[in-house]
């Protein structure tokens, strides 16, 4: 069998026996979305809720995966040596990276494949949706989340990355325009959130699947940004051992 | 055949020169121990020939290789074994051992691996739930998935209880007669006394000495014994011409060749005094009495 594939089995075997991550991963953006949608107390200024909720939870769902689950399981792997273990065969570190990178995506399509139809059922009614902008914006999500996370995984402690990685995730859910609208969010505030992966990713999507964005454009551009410096900046910062 | 050379190996780590200038090789077929107390710069030394680190100066070359530049090459034929973890907790130990196996085109049969290593019956079972033992049994495993030429074990013993010892060092000795240049590095005195064909002793980043404990020993015998403490050794001398030396409360050393004629006066001398004689050893040095010589007694 080809060893990027023995290494996508053992990183799916991982996230599967996982349940913190799975939590995580699928367990939130589910509760989120059924929550948010069946008690109307978000300020989202839409007749449905969940026509505004449902593409921020899909941009949460990603972040979840590209960011928290991919940076926390990789920093504890830098702390207990699995990484450097596995530097002594012949995986290589091009095939290690794209192993990761086919974990968080299976895992991403199996959240979408939960998510997408929860939201249906809960009335989600996306106009003219183009559902290939929509992928583009989370192949594009995924990099700058997954430059974030392994940023934070390569130089920090297991247990601090842990922390920092969870406390990150609330800050972006909160200021990302996910689940609060950027127009709800006070001056300064809206002016950083308009420049977080998690804003801007959440922006592209309502954008791409029929919701209304505040500034498509300006959101592709911040996220495009993200994605070519945070994984710039992992490669060269990430230390893995 | 010749698996490992270094040659005037330096690494510098900032201004600290935790290896200054080291040559040795390591020989298929042999384990080749790497000795040296707590910070001596075995570790750094073998991590260099893992191809983790360049060195600062020097070269190295394993299998031909060069471990910096080629460490993608050499890892298809190379088996280590980490000082420390490098398994997640929630692994199990054949899973473990399947999942490193398949990293090689020609991997080790995982459940062979895990019986040759002890660990069938404790297969299912993860790395957080396995004894300090069975961990550097999985570890060793590991080491071994690639069925390789040359192997480098870092403390394989290290905190192994005495059945788990001999187990482990019954693997070793059995990857070296089939052919593995193994390479092991250790502060244990015992464990590289019954492992080594060779030693390689390091002290303080520099190579202190180099060669089989025959060559080792050669040109230091002694005769070691124990009786009462505060013998008196000037009236053994003026008595028989043995000069000896108290080494410990009770243990006293002769620096001489182990003839029948002085052992025997040893023994008239302590019968005539009233004094008893205990373990008595005549021969070459132990392995520690060695280190202990050549590192000036600095065993930390």
């Amino acid at each position: 069998m080809n060893i990027a594939v023995v290494q996508l089995r053992a990183e799916l075997r991982r996230v599967a026996g996982n349940g913190e991550q799975l939590l995580l991963t699928l367990g939130i953006p589910v509760l989120l979305l059924v929550f948010f949608s069946l008690v109307d107390v978000l300020p989202t200024d839409t007749p449905e809720p969940i026509d505004f909720l449902a593409p921020g939870i899909l941009a949460l769902a990603t972040m979840s995966t590209a960011m928290v689950s991919l940076g926390i399981g990789t920093g504890f792997e830098r702390s207990y040596h699995v990484l450097k273990r596995l530097g002594t065969t012949p995986l290589g570190r091009p095939r290690l990276v794209a192993a990761k990178i086919g974990s968080v995506i299976a895992v991403e399509i199996v959240q979408f494949a939960v998510l997408i139809p929860v939201a249906f059922a809960l009335g989600w009614d996306p106009n003219e949706p183009s559902w290939l902008l929509a992928v583009a914006g989370v192949i594009v999500g995924t990099m700058a989340f997954a430059g974030i996370g392994l940023t934070m995984a390569g130089r920090l402690p297991g247990e601090v990355n842990l922390a920092a990685q969870n406390g990150l995730y609330v800050v972006l859910l909160l200021l990302g325009g996910m689940v609060i609208p950027f127009a709800k969010l006070p001056g300064a505030i809206r002016a950083v959130a308009h420049v977080l992966p998690s804003g801007a990713l959440a922006d592209v999507l309502r954008d791409s699947l029929g919701s209304a964005a505040t500034q498509p454009t300006r959101s592709w551009i911040v996220l495009c940004v993200w994605a070519v410096v945070t994984p710039l900046l992992a490669s060269r910062l990430f230390r893995w051992d | 055949m010749t698996a490992v050379e270094v040659e005037r190996l330096t690494i510098r780590h900032g201004d600290f020169v935790a290896v200054d200038g080291i040559s040795f090789s390591a020989e298929a077929g042999q384990v080749t121990t790497v000795l040296g107390p707590n910070g001596a710069g075995k570790t750094s030394t073998i991590e260099v020939c893992e191809g983790y680190h360049r060195p600062t100066t020097g070269t190295v070359r394993v299998l031909g290789f060069d471990p910096a530049t080629q460490q993608r090459q050499l890892s298809k034929r190379m088996g280590v074994m980490l000082q420390e973890g490098g398994v997640y907790p929630s692994s199990a130990v054949l899973e473990t051992v399947r999942h490193y196996a398949g990293l090689y085109r020609n991997g080790a049969d995982p459940a062979a691996l895990v019986d040759a290593v002890g660990l069938t019956s404790r297969s299912k079972a993860t790395w957080r739930r396995l004894s300090g033992g069975e961990r550097q049994r999985l570890l060793l495993a590991l080491a071994l998935a690639a069925r390789p030429e040359v192997a480098f074990l870092d403390e394989p013993t290290s905190g192994v209880d005495i059945n788990g010892r001999d187990a482990i060092r019954s693997i070793i000795r059995d990857l070296a007669s089939n052919g593995c240049a193994v390479v092991l590095a250790t502060h244990e005195l015992d464990e590289a006394e019954r492992l080594a064909d060779r030693l390689v002793i390091i002290d303080h980043g520099t190579l202190v000495a180099d060669g089989t404990l025959a060559e080792l020993r050669k040109g230091h015998d002694e005769i070691r014994f124990r009786s009462d403490p505060g013998l008196d050794l000037r009236a053994l001398a003026a008595a028989t011409g043995i000069v000896a030396s108290e080494v410990g409360i009770d243990e006293y050393v002769i620096d001489a060749p182990p003839q029948p004629r002085l052992m025997a006066q040893l023994g008239d001398w302590l019968a005539e005094a009233g004094h008893p004689l205990h373990d008595l050893r005549a021969g070459g040095q132990r392995l520690e009495d060695v280190f202990r010589r050549l590192i000036g007694g600095d065993q930390s």
